[in-house]
């Protein structure tokens, strides 16, 4: 099965012009982000951003009024410690789920798939009233605690561990090991791919969700980095290029996990994502 | 293969217990008890209470069901879901074939098609209401519209359609890597013996897509499909960021969760009864469309 050579030519061109056009996003963000607003709103586009310096950069991180800072922390908060605590309370479902076959197991999947197929957020309003109720309004719990269970992950961990040999287990049970230890010792540190996989996608939806923070961080001082970059947009008197430079902040560190783990991402969706 | 004999330890119910209660009984706090919570609110008069005591049975659909902005927002979203879900599914699809026959710099492509589902439906909405698609003469589609001598358009405004384009863009530059990655992973596990088959027996590139990949590709394609319907009516970011302004959320384009985001949060008064009532409709609608789907795709199976 020989590819034409004119074909080859032909995807690699299309190829790079849908290329350009997926990173032209990307590009216009920075150059948002080095301009003057005079610059931006001039009749006709630019291409090339008019101030290249820090200006813009050190005035929107030194104006508390903005919010940018107390936003990255809180945002930075919320997100490493949901992806801690999903991917340790997934990895122990997960486990279970595929290594006993009893009734009860087969119970807590059917609620853990049927939980899938009724995406979270569809459900906002009653797990608004149910985290209002809890007094957690505007507080680290509130943001975190409902999001953290995350049955996408369980099911990740659960179709890893379906492939995980069960010989390394037995051997540990018979050194005496008991399955605690069998857990954290032999089986963890053999699924770090998936481990890096679920932990990459639960910290980008993190990072990047919008919905629930707007619910519960009704205090502006527990806004989200989201949260604060959405209120630039109707606010009155944030201007372009401090409104991109909050969103050059923001995807910074969203883009650099992502590099660093895409590699973890692609072979774990390939794995456990579809069997 | 044999059923071996686990190790007594292993299998003791305890262990099972200790491993699956944290997230079980995360899942019942914050999942199935604020759904049943909402079950019985969705009957209840229940304005700025959760505990509200005046029984309206049936009351808050029928108010739903004859509010016409909810059933415009149901109607426009099924409509919405048939449009953006086959569509999503062939650029995925598209992109997952174009790299395969792409060999030189294939990783930097696949990459760059990837990378945007790491940004935040915020940002990107950000970049494309107030750069690409700005109604003023400095909006990027607006510069090259004055270039190739047209009027500027107001892409946003509501006097035209024009903002599903720039919806349904936003969409698709943000989503289509991430799906085109499971179809990479689907086409990864087809046999590459049974294109060589194929294309001894003289099968062109459409034949050989079309009775070698396609049906090999069927698992993928199912999960694909599912996960794009449950998106589609979930949308909500893209949604409100694009379009809300100063002034609020302008009546056209409201997805259902943006509805019962207004009516539940919105107002003075919240009505978590209608909200309730509303997440009712909104989640037996997208089971029905699931099931539908399951069952149309099965019959294209074969019988599988």
């Amino acid at each position: 099965m020989k590819p034409s050579r004119a074909g080859s030519v032909l995807a690699h061109l299309a190829a790079s012009v849908l290329a350009v056009l997926f990173l032209l996003p990307f590009y216009v963000i920075w150059r948002n982000a080095f301009s003057t607003q005079q610059g931006i709103v001039s009749p006709q586009w630019h291409w090339w951003p008019d101030q290249l310096d820090l200006t813009t950069l050190t005035a929107v991180l030194g104006n508390p009024r903005l919010g940018v800072v107390q936003a990255l922390v809180n945002s930075l908060v919320v997100s490493v410690v949901q992806t801690l605590a999903t991917v340790v309370i997934s990895l122990m479902a997960g486990y279970a789920l595929a290594r006993w076959r009893t009734p009860a197991s087969r119970l807590v999947l059917g609620l853990t798939v049927f939980t899938l197929m009724v995406p979270a957020m569809v459900t906002f309003v009653p797990t608004f009233v149910m985290v209002s109720t809890l007094g957690w309004i505007s507080s680290y719990r509130g943001l975190i605690v409902p999001v953290v269970f995350s049955a996408f992950a369980t099911f990740l961990f659960r179709q890893a561990f379906l492939d995980f040999p069960r010989e390394l287990e037995e051997s540990a049970a018979l050194d005496g090991a008991n399955t605690w230890t069998t857990f954290w010792r032999i089986v963890v540190p053999n699924t770090r791919g998936t481990i890096a996989a679920v932990g990459t996608i639960t910290f980008i939806g993190a990072w990047n969700a919008f919905l629930w923070p707007l619910l519960i961080a009704q205090d502006p001082a527990m806004r989200t980095v989201q949260v604060v970059l959405s209120q630039f947009m109707t606010a009155q008197g944030v201007r372009y290029p401090e409104m991109f430079t909050g969103a050059l902040i923001a995807v910074v560190p969203a883009l650099i996990v992502f590099a660093f783990l895409q590699r973890w991402l692609v072979e774990g969706v390939a794995r456990s994502g579809l069997k | 293969m044999a059923r071996r004999t686990p190790a007594p330890l292993l299998n003791r119910p305890v262990w099972f217990w200790a491993l699956v209660t944290p997230f079980l009984a995360g899942l019942l706090v914050f999942v199935y008890v604020p759904l049943l919570w909402s079950l019985w609110l969705s009957f209840y008069d229940a304005r700025n209470t959760v505990t509200p005591t005046d029984f309206v049975g049936l009351a808050n659909y029928v108010a739903l069901l004859n509010d016409r902005l909810f059933v415009d927002s149901m109607v426009t979203f099924v409509a919405f879901a048939a449009f953006i879900v086959p569509l999503t599914f062939a650029c995925s699809l598209g992109l997952a074939l174009l790299l395969q026959r792409v060999t030189v710099f294939r990783g930097f492509f696949r990459s760059v098609f990837f990378i945007p589902t790491a940004v935040s439906y915020v940002i990107a909405a950000m970049v494309w209401r107030m750069s690409f698609f700005n109604g003023a003469r400095f909006g990027l589609a607006n510069t090259l519209l004055t270039d190739l001598g047209q009027q500027p358009v107001n892409w946003l405004g509501g006097e035209n359609n024009w903002y599903w384009l720039v919806l349904v863009s936003l969409r698709l530059w943000l989503q289509v890597g991430f799906y085109m990655i499971l179809f990479i992973a689907g086409l990864n596990q087809i046999d590459p013996q049974l294109f060589e088959a194929a294309a001894l027996d003289g099968a062109n590139g459409w034949r050989r897509f079309r009775y070698v990949t396609f049906p090999l590709l069927r698992p993928t394609s199912v999960a694909v499909a599912m996960l794009l319907l449950f998106n589609a009516f979930q949308a909500f970011d893209e949604f409100y960021n694009t379009l809300i302004t100063a002034g609020g959320y302008p009546p056209f384009a409201r997805p259902p969760l943006v509805y019962l985001y207004l009516i539940s949060f919105g107002g003075g008064a919240q009505d978590l009864g209608i909200g309730s009532a509303g997440t009712m409709i909104l989640t037996l609608v997208i089971l029905v469309f699931s099931l539908i789907q399951n069952r149309v795709l099965a019959l294209g199976g074969g019988g599988q």
